[in-house]
């Protein structure tokens, strides 16, 4: 089996870019969470 | 079959293709100075429409247009890199520089472009959404696949991607389309041409060498000047409409009226400009001011608007 080796600069790309990644999507968690607050809250207070 | 040392990939056969994109260079490919210009005209249309947003869902509205408009540009970058990598402008580009494939970034803009368009449907409403997947349609399909290429035009109608933000901002809050509406996406749509025309004016070669059939290049500089000229007369024209139809005051009206004078003078000092001339002043002077223009005019009628609303309510605590 052939094994393949990152270089650093493979390796640091991949790193920001799993970063932004996640980011993002902790993001759009926050984002769905706080619309769902929004368009329902008024609807669960009356 | 091959393996990454840690165990963090499988490969196919051959010789991997391992990325050494950053985040950065994925960000570059949504062309971040073009999507400054559409968070600002978006949020322009979203606070001088009338009505109530809620503030969180109006930062998404300006998120989901911005992120669509950077798509496009995404998906342009996909399908312009054999013209990018020949003009000295784009060069530098991802795609081109060889730090991102064509197919990378064609699924980086299909991605962010359905995502974007069915955020801001669910989020807001589905008039801003549909407005935002034509926008998206009109940049990548009709502008950059077919116009560019094809006619000396193409700014002329592509401009009107460029023009939609401020329409569907204000589609978030009204859920409807209006005559002021339009004016805000005309005043862009006429700015576009004279604005695009003085860079194409001092990259004429660049845009020569690629083939890409702009007006300087199909028509020569003088009717590309007078032509110059004619849409810089309009868009002095159509600045001045917000106070014309009552949407703005006549405070806004006399700075939209300098601006424009501004926009128009320097349109001249193109004309006059000698033909064949290398250094090109005053092309690059109209294209600086184009951008000033543009920022300004928005700006005054964000700050008139809020100004107006301060004033209402002053006058209704008294």
């Amino acid at each position: 089996m052939e094994t393949v080796k990152l270089s650093d600069s493979q390796r640091k790309s991949r790193r920001s870019r799993n970063i932004a990644l996640g980011l993002v999507l902790a993001g759009l968690v926050a984002l769905f969470y706080v619309v769902t607050l929004i368009k329902f809250g008024n609807g669960m207070v009356h | 079959m091959t393996l990454i040392d840690n165990h963090e990939a499988v490969g196919m056969e051959g010789a991997p293709r391992l990325s050494e994109a950053s985040a950065r260079d994925y960000f570059e490919l949504l062309k971040p100075r073009v999507m400054s210009l559409v968070v600002f005209t978006a949020f322009a249309g979203l606070v001088l429409a009338p009505g109530q947003i809620n503030p969180f869902i109006g930062f998404i509205a300006i998120l989901c247009i911005a992120v669509g408009a950077g798509a496009s540009g995404a998906l342009n970058m996909w399908y312009d890199a054999d013209i990018d990598a020949v003009m000295s402008r784009t060069a530098k580009r991802p795609i081109p520089a060889g730090k991102i494939l064509p197919e990378e970034a064609l699924a980086f803009g299909l991605t962010l472009s359905a995502f974007s368009v069915i955020i801001l449907g669910l989020a807001v409403n589905w008039l801003a959404a549909g407005l935002l997947a034509f926008t998206i349609f009109f940049y990548a399909v009709i502008y950059t696949m077919w116009l560019k290429r094809s006619t000396p035009q193409n700014i002329v109608i592509g401009g009107a991607a460029g023009a939609f933000p401020p329409m569907i901002g204000w589609a978030c809050v009204t859920g409807g389309l209006s005559i002021e509406s339009i004016v805000l996406f005309l005043i862009t749509f006429l700015w576009t041409p004279a604005h695009f025309w003085a860079l194409a004016l001092f990259k004429m070669r660049d845009y020569g060498a690629v083939g890409v059939p702009m007006m300087p290049n199909v028509c020569g500089e003088g009717t590309t000047k007078k032509q110059i000229v004619i849409y810089a007369v309009l868009t002095a024209l159509i600045g001045i409409c917000p106070t014309l139809l009552g949407f703005a005051s006549l405070g806004y009206g006399a700075f939209a009226t300098v601006m424009g004078l501004g926009f128009v003078w320097y349109s001249i000092g193109v004309l006059r400009m000698p033909e064949g001339d290398e250094r090109m002043v005053p092309a690059k002077k109209l294209f600086a001011f184009s951008i000033a223009y543009l920022f300004a005019i928005f700006s005054a009628l964000v700050v008139d608007h809020v100004i107006a609303q301060v004033w209402l309510n002053a006058g209704g605590i008294a």
